[in-house]
């Protein structure tokens, strides 16, 4: 599934269990908005147990992107499915704290496979 | 509150219209080459872009857009990128609760006033209700 913007493309590809997105572009408020909510139909339409978003393009996460983000990791969680958000560059991260935004519930990991491995581990605490 | 004055000596590197989200875009990425082109470091032009990200969503979403000018110059004796933020909006009745820290809009959406004062150098707020707002930030070099 993919989302337009103008011919810039968020793709949301599922692999087994979960759904990987990659977010490449510089996101304006309404994109955010709307990747929230198609990942969100994406978990209830494949069943996906886990998500995994990579920022690492991400030059910038704001007020808005990031309450998008904790936001989605929270309605995700109701849907029984976790989220990971991996690759925070760490101006990123340092801008976020300063910026004074926390993002409760959010998971993180370093990169795709960590993250991958943080996912598969909670599906497996969960099954046990 | 005091207006907010300009210096004729500062250097015009543009000025950039805000009617829809691509400007918020497109303008968020302007400040940050300029921050690269100021050689500041990659913490230091992240802080700025997301200062006016903040800043450039107020102005949409209250003020329905305004205009954006860039500038360099000398500020207290340090060479500053200054940007400063002007709409025609309906203004803040209270800049300084909208100025403190947790304080949310009716939209949901935060100010973001106080966390972008957090992440530059200097920052000023000028806005008279009915007329606008104007908002300066400055980051040293």
């Amino acid at each position: 599934m993919n989302l337009d913007i103008h011919d810039k493309k968020i793709p949301i590809i599922k692999i087994r269990d979960f759904l990987i997105v990659s977010i490449q572009v510089d996101m304006h408020d309404k994109l955010a908005v709307q990747l929230q909510s198609q990942i969100l139909h994406e978990i209830e339409r494949t069943g996906a147990k886990g998500v995994l978003i990579d920022i690492s393009v991400l030059e910038m996460v704001d007020s808005f992107i990031g309450r998008m983000l904790s936001g989605m990791a929270s309605m995700a969680a109701i849907m029984d499915a976790a989220v990971v958000i991996v690759g925070m560059q760490p101006a990123v991260a340092i801008t976020l704290v300063e910026l004074g935004l926390e993002m409760p519930g959010v998971d993180t990991a370093l990169d795709m496979e960590k993250g991958m491995e943080m996912l598969e581990k909670k599906l497996r605490e969960k099954e046990s | 509150m005091q207006e907010i004055i300009s210096d004729n000596n500062w250097n015009k590197l543009g000025i950039y219209p805000i009617v829809d989200e691509h400007d918020i875009v497109k303008v968020r990425s302007i400040v940050r080459q300029h921050a690269k082109d100021f050689r500041m470091g990659i913490v230091e032009q992240t802080r700025i872009t997301t200062a006016i990200s903040e800043l450039l969503r107020n102005m949409y979403n209250y003020a329905n857009g305004g205009d954006v000018v860039i500038e360099s110059g000398q500020v207290e004796e340090h060479n500053a990128l200054i940007i400063t933020c002007i709409d025609k909006g309906p203004g803040i009745e209270d800049v300084e609760l909208a100025m403190s820290d947790g304080y949310t809009s009716g939209m949901g959406m935060g100010y973001g006033l106080p966390g972008a004062k957090r992440l530059v150098d200097k920052f000023e707020i000028y806005s008279k209700p009915q007329k606008g707002t104007t908002v300066r930030i400055m980051k040293w070099k």
